[in-house]
């Protein structure tokens, strides 16, 4: 190997010198009280963590640099992938972006059925997150309860988009498809499960003595560093920092619809899993007063060079066969210019930046994953903390690969 | 407020503003590299922007100068964002690192040197993050070739 490779090793692998019992311990990748493949190398003295690095990277597929060669809808199915066990936030945040650089707004029904469809997705992200880190704290009853009601609205949200935790339901300017008949009755339905899951998994957890001794000032963080880390979402919320994308900087019609902001006191686990456990219910509020208030009317934005026409259209009308092959084959075309569009994901700001230069594939597509800068700050989390608190403090941090290394 | 900000950075940095504008309602500035972080303690000290949210770098080959960084800013006191961006030669790929004045620009940094080989001066431990030890080329480059393959990595012990 040349000298200069060795320089570009930037991490000496040689263990450093270790004295007063310090050891390197190695947590990760696949570590049986994680969920997701992350690699911490901590330094311990006895139980205690001296130093860590969070190492990711194992499940990096280019996201970015695919989508600089498709078509900005053949990008919608990518997203998906993004945060898996919320897709639907990524998939409406994308068509939001794409839609702000073309500079047009969907029919009022699409935007109902979007906020519908993004808390359904945030639901499951936080039941998921719940759940995972119960289980890993031992508590495995409350996992299944917990996945239950996630898998009852995961087939909810099948029954609508066509996948479970692939639906890549939105295209610029519209939807796939419109809400299947039954949809109220069937969400009233699943909204009846996941309301019992909940306070079972409620009565288990909440009070319980080893859940609050885990959780309770473990991975502590303050407002202030909170807020330099760039923390988003539930974590930051739990610090006391009152930020919610929905409420600061309402997109799609967020504004219409009366829903609370959880925020905790000590920035601590157990506050973290209040602040989850009440968004979970404002998030069903939302969606009972959107299915209230749902319009009428198209889901897709009217206009051939936005949205594919109908298919009868297609072969009875010339203009919309033109459109339907120029979409097809060389995509929607927004002016050169650049957004940023910020959405409130699972865990925090899910943020598209998007640069065209006018041809059908976008010039680069950011995507500003939530739990990046959380497990950015990971570090600072566990220093000085139990190795046992790792756990508990990962589990919050609810890591999503998909989207942190895209 | 809207042109407040463009206006109010002209007149700090009237030397180093290179240009202002606003697009479908984002707001743009465009400084010189040199006075990236002396912007960015404007911006949270001054004006009250505390959250780095984001920070990435866009590859405009063959344009010059070929990249461009770029900050996006939040102030939760104002609820208002801001675009920062500076002008990156691929002659002289590197800017001051924002790490101390943001510690969560930290990974963010880390990143952008991964995907993009920016170097940031003054960066505490600016090692690759996604790719590993090893990697040749930087892969959101635009010269970085879609399908390209790497060379097996020797065994380390």
């Amino acid at each position: 190997m040349t000298d200069r490779k060795r320089q570009e090793f930037a991490k000496n692998w040689e263990l450093e010198k270790l004295e007063n019992g310090r050891m390197v311990l190695n947590m990760g990748p696949s570590h049986p009280a994680m969920h997701g493949i992350v690699r911490i190398e901590l330094t311990v003295e006895g139980e205690r963590v001296t130093g860590s690095d969070v190492e990711i990277g194992y499940l990096h597929r280019g996201f970015e640099k695919t989508c600089e060669n498709v078509t900005y809808n053949q990008c919608v199915p990518y997203t998906d992938r993004l945060n898996y066990i919320s897709p639907l936030i990524n998939n409406v945040g994308y068509a939001l972006a794409v839609e702000k650089l073309l500079g047009i707004e969907t029919t009022p029904r699409c935007q109902y059925i979007r906020v519908i469809m993004s808390e359904l997705s945030r639901i499951t992200d936080h039941l998921t997150c719940l759940g995972a880190s119960a289980m890993e704290l031992g508590a495995f009853t409350v996992y299944f309860y917990l996945i239950n009601a996630r898998e009852t609205l995961f087939r909810l949200a099948d029954s609508v988009a066509g996948g479970r935790i692939t639906p890549a339901y939105t295209r610029v300017g519209g939807l796939t498809r419109d809400l299947p008949a039954d949809f109220g009755q069937k969400a009233a339905e699943a909204f009846k499960v996941l309301g019992k899951n909940m306070a079972d998994a409620d009565k288990l957890l909440t009070r319980n003595r080893i859940f609050y001794d885990r959780m309770h000032g473990t991975g502590a963080v303050s407002k202030e560093e909170a807020i330099a880390l760039s923390f988003t979402g539930p974590v930051l919320r739990a610090s006391g920092v009152p930020l919610d994308v929905r409420k600061a900087t309402p997109y799609l019609v967020y504004d219409r619809f009366d829903f609370d902001i959880p925020v905790g006191s000590n920035g601590d686990n157990y506050d973290r899993y209040l602040v989850r456990m009440e968004e979970l219910r404002q998030s069903v509020r939302i969606i009972e007063q959107a299915l209230a208030q749902l319009p009428g009317g198209p889901v897709n934005y009217p206009d051939l060079g936005v949205t594919l026409p109908p298919k009868e259209e297609v072969y009875g009308n010339i203009e919309a066969l033109i459109s339907h092959f120029k979409l097809t084959f060389e995509g929607v075309k927004p002016p050169k210019g650049e957004i940023y569009q910020a959405v409130e994901g699972g865990n925090g700001e899910l943020g598209f930046y998007i640069v065209s230069d006018g041809t059908g594939r976008p010039w680069r597509v950011r995507v500003r994953p939530p739990s990046f800068t959380l497990t950015a700050g990971l570090s600072k989390l566990i220093q000085g903390a139990y190795i046992a608190d790792i756990i508990p403090t990962f589990g919050q941090i609810n890591m999503i690969g998909g989207e942190l290394e895209r | 407020m809207n042109s407040y900000l463009l206006d109010a950075f002209k007149a700090r940095f009237p030397e180093d503003t290179l240009e202002t504008s606003s697009f479908r309602g984002d707001e743009t500035v465009v400084i010189r590299k040199e006075a990236l972080k002396a912007a960015a303690l404007f911006l949270r000290d001054e004006l009250g922007f505390d959250f780095l949210m984001d920070l990435t770098a866009v590859d405009y080959l063959p344009r010059q100068p070929r990249f461009e960084l770029v900050c996006h800013f939040y102030s939760s006191k104002h609820n208002y964002r801001l675009r920062l961006k500076c002008p990156v030669t691929a002659e002289d790929p590197s800017a001051a690192s924002l790490t101390p004045v943001w510690a969560g620009a930290n990974w963010f940094e880390r990143e952008v040197w991964d995907m993009f080989g920016i170097r940031f001066e003054g960066h505490p431990d600016l090692r690759r993050l996604l790719m590993y030890d090893g990697f040749e080329g930087h892969p959101l480059r635009k010269d970085y070739p879609l399908k390209k393959r790497q060379p097996r990595i020797a065994h380390r012990d």
